[in-house]
């Protein structure tokens, strides 16, 4: 018999991995938020490109990571390793007390499409805000695919895994092209608009103890920062004066969004149900026997039978458990279609909810879910370079 | 570096909340890592049933490496060492000899030695093999079997789900525990 070489180097690079996982999201917050340093983040993002990215070849990575938790929650046969564990939670738990840190200085994806940005073009509101859903549908679709068993979408539809491992299929490679192609003048496409990892760390940063503030100073309203900003993310002080009627109108606007909510996530549910029998066959069993079914009812002679065709029947496969079990995954896809419904309907609503409401700003502050972290800013701003003595 | 409130001012009705939040999150993951934590199943890694396997290439081709982690190995103890290794020679070859033209392997991976009359030894070199299965399937149609595919585990990444498993059409793909990495074939198919 050949010999059976064993798994345990590839164990260990797993270690490896979240041990400088660990160090460089901690190195992230150091350089953000105590040394205050654009120059280091960028070099730590550097690195992260270097070592996550080629030479880890991007896999593990937490944006995939948490469909694995969902997989091991949902089938007890199934249990996710540590590393994956870590990698699926560290820079969350980061994210709750220092915003998206991870963004800036850790995520190989952020730091290639950062690489390619030459003249940032701001994004217009409207369009940012319709895209920025995107993300959390993402998130929802490959959680729901992990439940199910299906397969683990966010990892197969990421465009820039590919160019890390230099090989790949001819579409998801030509996809990170593009994305690159796009992040040379819109400031990390991916990251703002797809990313379903993202998504959560936007929520996170909601959250999080410390927040990334542009100057401790008396801000003089130059704007500086807000142009420095690749991601659109700073925010305007607010008016001072208040309108009563405006407020009346804002007021009432908020309370028939609040109404509407659980509306859509019902609705929205209901109406989900309907995207059962598609979604369900994305599943390689339900592919299985819908193929099979096809085949009893069409006979077709052998040489003009498609690879899959053939292959089915050369397999002997059991039929009365196929179709059973597609019968089973087709009901559960149903109700995986309400769930994606619902969540739909409550994402669409809360943003909705949250473009209605208003915070109380007296500087130019980053949006806490939009920024990434990156500490332009404070490199722009002229106070800032007074107080540090540049 | 600045906290929910600013310093020297009272926590306001959103800090509280976020900080609320940021409590609650923190129990949640809390929650979820010990939901985790008690999972008995072992760690896992991908591996091909031989009994399943259809023999349709797709190995070589569909996982994420360059060169693909499934490589052909040989079970020599159900192997026939025949001279005429239907898993070595075309069907009908010139002649039985190593010339290119006669082989199936498309790499020259396996080597053809001479052991004693009649009989020769079939070894497969990883280096040159790239999972295609065509000496596979030779041996498993007209031979004694002893050839098979197999992910070798010190190439596979352990991707969450194997990119060739989607494909396989015998359905050959499953996981297995880390302490048992290989399913190989013992007796005679």
């Amino acid at each position: 018999m050949t010999s059976t070489p064993g798994v345990e180097h590839g164990l260990a690079w797993n270690y490896i991995d979240s041990g400088v996982l660990l160090a460089a999201l901690g190195v992230a917050l150091y350089l953000i938020y105590r040394r205050r340093s654009r120059r280091g983040v960028f070099w730590l993002s550097l690195f992260s490109l270097g070592y996550f990215g080629f030479f880890r070849r991007g896999c593990i990575c937490p944006i995939g990571a948490p469909q694995d938790i969902v997989y091991a929650l949902f089938h007890s046969d199934y249990a996710a390793p540590v590393t994956v564990l870590i990698f699926a939670l560290a820079p969350l738990v980061t994210a709750l007390f220092g915003g998206r840190a991870y963004c800036a200085g850790v995520c190989p994806h952020g730091a290639i499409q950062d690489f390619f940005l030459i003249k940032p073009v701001r994004v217009p509101r409207w369009l940012e805000d319709g895209l920025s859903i995107v993300p959390f549908l993402f998130l929802g679709a490959g959680l729901i695919y992990a439940a199910t068993g299906t397969g683990f979408i966010i990892c197969r539809y990421d465009p820039f895994v590919p160019l890390f491992r230099r090989s790949g299929s001819l579409a998801m490679l030509m996809t990170g092209g593009a994305f690159l192609l796009v992040a040379m003048f819109v400031g990390r496409p991916y990251c703002r608009f797809l990313c379903p990892y993202g998504a959560a760390l936007r929520l996170a940063s909601q959250a999080s103890k410390w927040r990334v503030r542009v100057t401790p100073d008396v801000c003089t309203q130059c704007r500086l920062c807000e142009q420095s900003c690749p991601y659109g993310a700073m925010r305007p002080p607010s008016t001072a004066t208040e309108d009563a009627q405006r407020v009346a109108v804002e007021r009432r606007r908020l309370g028939w969004l609040l109404v509407l909510l659980p509306l859509l996530v019902v609705g929205c549910g209901a109406a989900g149900i309907r995207l059962g029998p598609a979604a369900a066959r994305l599943n390689p069993r339900v592919q299985q026997a819908e193929l099979y079914t096809r085949q009893q009812l069409h006979a077709v002679h052998y040489a003009a039978m498609t690879p899959e065709a053939l292959s089915l029947q050369r397999s002997a496969v059991e039929s009365k458990e196929l179709l059973a079990d597609a019968e089973v995954l087709r009901k559960r896809f149903d109700r995986a279609g309400m769930w994606f419904g619902a969540w739909f309907g409550l994402v669409v609503g809360a943003k909705l909810i949250g473009m209605a409401t208003r915070q109380k700003r007296s500087d130019y502050e980053p949006d806490r879910g939009a920024c990434l972290a990156c500490a332009r800013c404070f490199m722009t701003c002229p106070n800032e370079r007074a107080r540090v003595g540049a | 570096m600045e906290s929910n409130s600013k310093p020297g001012e009272p926590l306001t009705r959103r800090g509280f909340f976020r900080s609320g939040a940021r409590v609650a999150a923190m129990t949640g993951i809390g929650g979820l890592v010990g939901a985790l934590s008690n999972a008995t199943a072992k760690t896992w890694v991908w591996q091909i049933d031989p009994s399943k396997c259809l023999r349709c290439g797709n190995c070589a081709t569909h996982c994420v490496l360059e060169q693909s982690a499934v490589k052909c190995v040989h079970a020599y103890a159900i192997c026939g060492y025949c001279n005429l290794c239907t898993g070595f020679f075309q069907p009908d070859p010139n002649a039985l000899s190593t010339g290119a033209e006669n082989q199936l392997c498309p790499t020259d991976a396996i080597r053809r030695t001479f052991v004693e009359d009649p009989y020769y030894e079939y070894v497969i070199d990883e280096k040159l093999c790239i999972g295609c299965a065509k000496c596979v399937q030779g041996c498993n149609q007209f031979g004694n079997g002893s050839l098979f595919l197999q992910i070798r585990h010190d190439r596979c990444v352990n991707c969450n789900e194997c990119a060739i498993s989607r494909e396989c059409p015998g359905d050959a793909f499953q996981r297995v525990p880390v302490e048992q990495p290989y399913l190989l074939k013992t007796t005679r198919r």
